[in-house]
């Protein structure tokens, strides 16, 4: 009968821990349904030779990385110096999808700030955006030899990002 | 960190807006077809802002996603082809009437689990009230004696 008395208090104890868990999440942080799917299949024309191409096909064989970007897009410029770097290391070959933007800002962009793609490719009115299920950008897709997607990661890319869960996931998928 | 993140993140968010504003909201001739647009909008939700439905948002993702809406819709498909055209790309977070599964089983039942909860507790307090009610011969027999003039 004496525990009866605590039961407010163990009530309380609960909620607080579970609002303290909820607060630790990130609802911002879609689940994305692409994970094991092969990526979305796209002809896109490239950002420095517009009368060249890329198709999603052309890279198969290798990991990628598929980073969406655009010059009006202020959390891009904070993975920027990261991109530049790990481009710089060989690291992984990453192709750059210019999301809604202007191709004349975007080349200024690269060339004010470095260029850490292998391609650049054009998405003027962000449809193909739309086929990987963009929300906000940047956005970067890891995609495996196969073509299949095996990570999304919403958010500028930071270097705990990288050493976390990408660097992890391009070291198992190599072999 | 996260403030930070976040701070950026709605930055981005007002910038994609002002991006979307000046585009005038384009309507589908027929009115019916219109109706049936923002209908089905308003039970997907705007990826950007997330507490909004396609219907409320004037997010550019948003438009252009109702365009979406109405151009498919107007060609002919029907309102199941196009929510499994969204939810292809962006899971079953954009549904507002998300579709019952195992991981969603508890949200489904959670109000009816409650309301039983509460059924429960309720017979089980009225019941105890009910038998602290009863007196006993013996407290009969003492009001009795109390009572006498």
């Amino acid at each position: 009968m004496r525990l009866r008395g605590f039961l407010p208090l163990a009530l309380f104890a609960l909620l607080a821990v579970v609002l303290g868990v909820g607060l630790t999440l990130n609802p911002r942080e879609v689940p994305s349904p692409f994970i094991g799917k092969p990526a979305p299949a796209f002809t896109l024309p490239q950002l420095h030779d517009p009368a060249r191409t890329l198709a999603a096909a052309e890279m198969k064989g290798q990991v990628w990385l598929l980073n969406v970007w655009a010059s009006w897009c202020a959390p891009c410029r904070e993975e920027h110096p990261l991109l530049v770097s790990l481009a710089r290391e060989q690291q992984v070959p990453i192709v750059g999808l210019n999301y809604k933007d202007d191709p004349r800002d975007a080349q200024e962009w690269l060339l004010r700030l470095g260029d850490p793609y292998r391609v650049s490719i054009v998405d003027r009115d962000g449809g193909v955006g739309i086929d990987y299920g963009v929300y906000g950008v940047p956005e970067t897709f890891v995609i495996d030899q196969a073509g299949v997607v095996r990570l999304k990661h919403v958010g500028p890319l930071t270097q705990d990002v990288w050493t976390r869960k990408v660097q992890p996931l391009l070291l198992a998928l190599r072999g | 960190m996260n403030a930070l993140r976040a701070l950026l993140l709605c930055i981005a968010c007002a910038a994609s807006v002002a991006h979307a504003a000046g585009a005038a909201p384009d309507l589908a001739a027929d009115p019916a077809l219109e109706a049936r647009v923002n209908r089905l909008a308003a039970e997907l939700r705007c990826l950007v802002c997330q507490n909004q439905s396609l219907a409320d948002s004037n997010a550019a993702l948003a438009l252009q996603l109702k365009a979406q809406v109405r151009e498919q819709l107007g060609s002919g498909r029907s309102e199941d082809q196009v929510i499994d055209y969204m939810t292809a790309r962006y899971g079953d977070f954009v549904l507002y009437r998300p579709p019952l599964r195992a991981s969603t089983a508890l949200l489904w039942a959670g109000p009816a689990l409650l309301v039983l909860g509460g059924i429960g507790a309720l017979a089980v307090s009225l019941r105890r009230r009910a038998s602290q009610a009863e007196l006993s011969d013996d407290d009969r027999a003492r009001a009795a004696a109390l009572l006498e003039p």
